[in-house]
């Protein structure tokens, strides 16, 4: 079998520092993976790496995605592909409707895949449906990107988009940060709406406390730009409880 | 490479060489002998059959002109122009007497079709392609120095407006022409405005009568074809008492390595209760990407609201030409009457923008409004400037003021110049300003979604603007959206 998304001995740069020196890992469809890490092990780098974003220089190893070379990719073709980055801080695009944005960016992606675009009202139908699922009021819609959008908002209206998009691979960068508890359930209900043994999520976080909502199948453990443990899911409680500290001599 | 980077390169290289507009329609014209002296001035005034006392009010501007030296204060740098090396007159010559649009020159009506025009009333009432519930507009076409068709003039008469080229209008309704020519800018008002008053050709007239609300949209479109030939137009549009007129002006001209004039006036009156709305989109050839070419505008455009609760609007979408040098503005003399201002301004490649407003507060609770948005690409330069003044007895004015720039790329600047005078202690106003670059995290966030580099731009650029774009009409939105994505981006759609 194929693995969905396989980064293979990974090195990457930025500037004069090397930022990951020969990460490995492999997901398969259905999986659920966390990178779990401290601040500055290149977790966030190993997201903008397999999305595409410009600034970092990869001088060894490969990422596949379905077997094919992702990094020959231009960011687009990644995303038309199924590679979804559920961002950290989303961005903020005055003056474009939320509602405008989610259609371009969809019938982007389906004819870059040879399909045709949604009619109106399809569409509308179906941003309709996910909104109400994830309790996105219409009146969002209409706003700016994310314009005046709380933090939780925001996060929403990344799933939503993930929801829309239907992407193969969806990786969800610190989802956590900046929700409160509440805002952190409906989030994470949304995720685990999108669970399906067709595709793959790779969840980054720094605490366990979301993994109790988004049960991971493996848990990796990042430090210093390795990956230096892999276990089940009961490896999150045990760094809860022990903390990064123990691996920090190990990398 | 970096995201923006990649932006601002394929920008650099695309840019300006892509003007769709830049063909050339060879064509017989009959000009005036090259040069600018007394003789050039009678000869385009008989060329008009004009009456006596037109010829006198171009031979005084003529003469106040000579007086006068180029002003230097725009932030806009070009070589002298040479007065005497330009063609002040040229029209298409005419096969045989036109008395309807069937017998006007083929190869005229193949430029204007190219251009989208639509020239041919007929087809349009008769609906061939036309999607339901689009309004007609009436135009009129002025080809270098003279305009070659107005549509729709039955129509229009029945609800009394005129709408017709200035130079029809001077014989067939004088009393109007004398009354208003002038008023608003007048012949010495500036050094471009003067040479206009003396040797414009042509342009539109309109007069919207008491009480009526002009039934269509109308639209004049400037065409510069000939070589080496300046374009002086001069628009008039007068809305009496209780009346309302939107109006729509588009410019293009060939590809030419030279540099062509135009210096355009345009005079906007509004009596009580009455209403203007005017809206630009210019798009005349900017050079080519080294900067060679492309047309100097240097344009007087002024709004009167002469009447109590009247009011004026501007919209402009400028991509366009070599060097702008442009402020729409308004005279709030009546009592509560408003003035509007919204512009957008593109500058790429190596082109020049010096645009703004004037708001004049005169009278009593005036109002006016200004939204600028300019973005700056290539090595341009692209500058807001503007005045908003109330006068002693401009008791209650009122203005606010919001000028956006965005950079696109580290070799281009925006600037922003802004004249507040308030001598009148009760005045309020706002002004608000802000510079910002493209984010290379927005676009990423944008292709990460799926979009390309280029529409990512086109997408945020047009959330930038999008407040004055929903100032124009309907259809011109819809063209200006386009315009500003080629200008861009070049990515021809």
């Amino acid at each position: 079998m194929t693995a969905l998304l396989e980064v293979k001995d990974l090195k990457v740069r930025v500037e004069d520092n090397e930022i990951l020196h020969g990460l490995s890992l492999t997901v398969n469809p259905g999986e659920i993976h966390a990178i779990m890490g401290p601040n500055g092990s290149g977790k966030s780098t190993l997201s903008h790496v397999i999305a595409g974003k410009p600034g970092y220089e990869v001088t060894g190893g490969e990422i596949l995605f379905r077997g094919e070379d992702l990094l020959e990719m231009s960011p687009d073709e990644r995303a038309a592909k199924g590679v979804f980055l559920a961002f950290q801080y989303p961005v903020e695009i005055p003056g474009v409707a939320t509602m405008n944005f989610l259609r371009t960016a969809l019938n982007a992606q389906r004819k870059a895949r040879g399909e045709s675009e949604f009619s109106t009202p399809d569409f509308l139908k179906k941003v309709r449906e996910v909104a109400a699922r994830l309790n996105i009021p219409q009146e969002m819609l209409r706003r700016g990107v994310n314009v005046g959008f709380s933090g939780g908002e925001k996060k929403r209206n990344e799933i939503l988009q993930m929801a829309l998009f239907e992407p193969a691979v969806c990786i969800l960068d610190e989802m956590d940060s900046g929700l409160d508890i509440d805002a952190l359930r409906v989030a994470a209900d949304g995720v685990n709406a999108l669970r399906s043994p067709e595709r793959a999520m790779v969840v980054i976080t720094h605490y366990q406390r979301l993994l109790n909502y988004i049960v991971p199948d493996f848990v990796h453990v990042m430090s210093k730009g390795r990956v230096v443990k892999s276990g089940g899911k009961e490896l999150a409680l045990e760094l809860e409880a022990s903390g990064y500290a123990q691996f920090e001599d190990a990398a | 490479m970096a995201a923006v980077q990649e932006t601002v390169d394929r920008v650099r290289r695309i840019d300006v060489d892509q003007y769709r507009y830049g063909f050339e329609t060879l064509i017989e014209s009959d000009k005036a002998p090259k040069g600018l002296s007394e003789d050039t001035v009678r000869f385009i005034s008989a060329k008009k059959s004009e009456p006596a006392w037109m010829l006198e009010w171009r031979l005084e501007a003529y003469r106040r002109w000579l007086t006068m030296t180029e002003p230097t204060w725009a932030r806009v740098n070009y070589p002298k122009i040479d007065y005497q090396d330009l063609y002040y007159y040229s029209a298409p010559k005419p096969k045989k007497q036109v008395a309807s649009l069937d017998e006007i020159d083929p190869e005229i009506l193949k430029t204007y079709e190219k251009l989208g025009i639509p020239l041919r009333e007929v087809e349009v009432l008769e609906g061939v392609v036309r999607p339901e519930g689009e309004r007609r507009i009436a135009v009129d076409a002025v080809f270098d120095s003279v305009s070659v068709a107005t549509t729709f003039q039955k129509e229009l008469k029945q609800a009394g407006v005129i709408f017709m080229p200035i130079s029809e209008a001077i014989r067939e309704h004088p009393e109007l022409v004398k009354k208003y020519l002038g008023t608003v800018v007048p012949t010495s008002d500036n050094y471009f405005a003067t040479l206009n008053s003396a040797v414009f050709s042509d342009g539109s007239f309109v007069y919207v009568p008491p009480g009526v609300r002009c039934p269509m949209e109308l639209s004049t479109y400037f065409r510069i074809n000939e070589r080496n030939t300046g374009q002086f137009e001069r628009t008039l549009i007068i809305a009496d008492k209780g009346a309302y007129v939107s109006y729509l002006e588009g410019c293009t001209a060939p590809q030419r390595d030279e540099n062509q004039l135009h210096a355009a006036v345009v005079e906007l009156v509004t009596l009580d209760d009455a209403e203007i709305k005017y809206s630009t989109v210019q798009n005349w050839y900017p050079g080519n990407s080294e900067g060679i070419g492309g047309i100097y505008n240097f344009v007087t455009k002024r709004g009167d609201c002469r009447g109590n609760n009247s009011k004026i609007s501007w919209t402009q979408v400028e991509t366009g030409s070599a060097i702008t040098w442009k402020y729409p503005s308004c005279i709030l003399r009546g009592d509560n009457s408003r003035g509007e201002f919204y512009s957008i301004a593109i500058s790429n490649g190596h082109q020049q923008v010096d645009s703004g407003t004037k708001m004049i507060h005169l009278g009593k609770n005036t109002t006016s409004r200004i939204i600028s948005k300019g973005i700056a690409a290539g090595v341009s330069q692209n500058t807001y400037r503007g005045l908003v003044t109330a006068h002693r007895k401009a008791t209650g004015a009122r203005n606010f003021t919001a000028c956006d720039s965005l950079l696109i790329g580290d070799k281009c600047g925006a600037h922003t110049v802004p004249y507040v005078e308030a001598k009148n202690s009760s005045a309020l106003f706002e002004h608000e300003a802000t510079t910002s670059k493209i984010s290379e995290d927005v676009l990423f966030y944008c292709v990460q979604r799926g979009l390309s580099q280029e529409e990512a731009v086109g997408l945020v650029v047009n959330g930038f603007v999008k407040d004055v774009l929903q100032q124009l009409p309907m259809e011109f939105a819809v063209e200006a959206q386009k315009l500003i994505s080629i200008s861009l981006e070049g990515s021809v759609g």
